[in-house]
């Protein structure tokens, strides 16, 4: 979405240093997707799809519950259905909205060649500034969750933007605010992170004895939290990441290679021009011609 | 200067508008491909019109260097066949840097240092090329996983280092030996040129009665 700009940036993606700026007292926030309570109406879908303008394409059925099939350029967040059989031989069936885990620590930020392109607010969204995007594709790279998707339309990238913009003037994201059974929270991620520590006292003696919160340390925690009741097996639910983590090839292309690379090519540059300095050019004398036409000369006598 | 009556040529019309169009290509990809790797280059995308034309045309310019690196490997490969002389050469490049190139084997066409050049690009470009193929979200980006293009992002990268290291080499070397420039933009070489940096290649000519840049065929000895 566009840049607004009401709040602070704490990370700009391609910068190498933040600027700083005058706000403060910013609380982070949280969306907190009790997995428990959801029935799988798609009511956040719609909403999102209704508050963001999105008219995703019409799509062929294929054969699941999912509609669309998967999360795309016009469809920010999507309910993912997972028939699982536990160990008493009952089926439960894991219903996950699905989108942006707004990580403390974003790999799409990371991978991103194009300043500003993404930002990460000081209450922890993660949006992304149409404006300055490019297309590259580099953010579906960084992405722990597989999350982003490239329009072919308008070549930007495009995901959940936790309702930046609602947020900004102090409304819940659109999800959250149409959620009938109160599967979506929304709040600090301090006050979601105690109402999800009851929530899972409660579910613990419900017989869920694995229940609890998903905030995984591995990106640094994240703003879109699920209470899950087998939070010992994520990828239980559509496949979730168990421990999601930014792929070490993006951090020796970002850690590693970038200063290796600036490093080489200067002392390259540098060496180069040192040894021009030094040395001066090759030249070729007047007694170079002077062999040379000797050579020809004894050539065309021959 | 025009040219003088004794003048050797060393490249033929053709290699040098395909040698110069490979290096246009490069220079666009380099300066477009730095823009989208490091920060410090980002202000480059300029040049192209905005990040998104850059992003856009980047792949087509690669597309274009293939094509004109390729014309450049049929032209030139027969002539960066490494030789033992080839091997004393690199040892003894210290005397090289220090311009005595009279302590050094005899040059060819080629010294070790263009070989290498030659080689290293005719690696380099291909990788570069395959690997961009790789990540061209636009026509491609649902052709391999996600974790095969961030390897492919990588070894792109990689790469792309590995050539500029070559290309800093390539150029230097080509302002470093005075008149190589204008060989390379306009064709010739004088006899003295020729007999100081690659005297090999200059005894064939002149035992051969050829004025460049092949020896010629009819008059090589038996």
């Amino acid at each position: 979405m566009a840049d607004l700009q009401s709040q602070n940036y704490i990370r700009r993606s391609a910068t190498t240093m933040t600027p700083p700026t005058t706000r403060s007292n910013v609380e982070e926030v949280a969306k907190l997707i009790d997995v428990s309570r959801c029935i799988g109406c798609k009511a956040c879908q719609s909403a999102c799809m209704e508050w963001n303008d999105l008219r995703p394409e019409m799509e062929e059925f294929q054969g699941a519950y999912e509609n669309p099939h998967d999360l795309n350029p016009g469809v920010w967040t999507l309910m993912r259905f997972a028939e699982y059989e536990n160990d008493h031989g009952d089926l439960e069936w894991l219903i996950r909205k699905d989108g942006c885990m707004h990580c403390e620590d974003p790999g799409c930020l990371k991978a991103c060649p194009a300043p500003g392109a993404i930002v990460q607010y000081a209450n922890g969204i993660v949006d992304f500034i149409s404006d300055a995007c490019i297309g590259c594709g580099y953010c579906i790279k960084g992405c722990p969750f597989n999350i982003p998707r490239v329009s072919e339309k308008d070549h930007k990238s495009y995901k959940c933007t936790l309702c930046s913009d609602r947020v900004a003037v102090g409304l819940e994201p659109a999800c959250v605010k149409t959620c009938p059974t109160g599967a979506i929270m929304f709040g600090t991620k301090a006050d979601m992170k105690d109402w999800a520590e009851e929530r899972i006292e409660e579910l613990k003696e419900r017989g869920f004895e694995n229940a609890g919160l998903y905030d995984p340390a591995e990106v640094g925690g994240t703003h879109v939290m699920y209470v899950l009741h087998h939070r010992d097996k994520p990828s239980l639910y559509s496949g979730l990441p168990d421990k999601p983590h930014i792929s070490a090839v993006i951090g020796l292309w970002k850690h590693v290679l970038k200063p290796v690379a600036l490093a080489g090519i200067a002392f390259a540059a540098l060496g180069a021009f040192v040894h021009g300095i030094v040395s001066g050019p090759m030249e070729v004398e007047e007694e170079d011609e002077a062999e040379a036409r000797k050579e020809m000369e004894r050539r065309a006598k021959s | 200067m025009s040219r003088p009556k004794d003048a050797i040529t060393r490249y033929k019309t053709v290699s040098r508008l395909n040698h110069w169009l490979t290096g246009l290509c490069f220079v666009l990809l380099m300066l477009s491909g730095l823009a989208m790797f490091h920060p410090y280059f980002s202000w480059l995308s300029f040049l192209f019109g905005s990040g998104q034309w850059m992003r856009a045309i980047h792949p087509w310019i690669g597309c274009l260097m293939i094509a004109s690196f390729l014309g450049l490997f049929i032209q030139f490969w027969h002539h960066n066949v490494w030789e033992r002389r080839d091997t004393e050469w690199v040892k003894n490049i210290d005397k090289v840097l220090a311009k005595k190139e009279d302590e050094v084997p005899e040059v060819g066409r080629n010294n070790a240092g263009q070989k290498g050049v030659f080689w290293a690009m005719a690696l380099l470009v291909p990788v570069l090329f395959l690997s961009g193929l790789v990540i061209w979200e636009y026509y491609f980006g649902h052709a391999t996983s996600i974790e095969a293009q961030r390897v492919a992002l990588l070894i792109h990268s990689a790469a792309a280092i590995g050539a500029i290291l070559v290309w800093i080499v390539h150029v230097y070397a080509a302002l470093w030996v005075k008149y190589s420039m204008r060989a390379m933009i306009r064709g010739w070489v004088t006899p003295g040129w020729a007999w100081k940096h690659h005297r090999a290649w200059f005894r064939e000519l002149v035992d051969t009665g050829s004025r460049g840049p092949e020896p010629n065929p009819r008059n090589r000895a038996p």
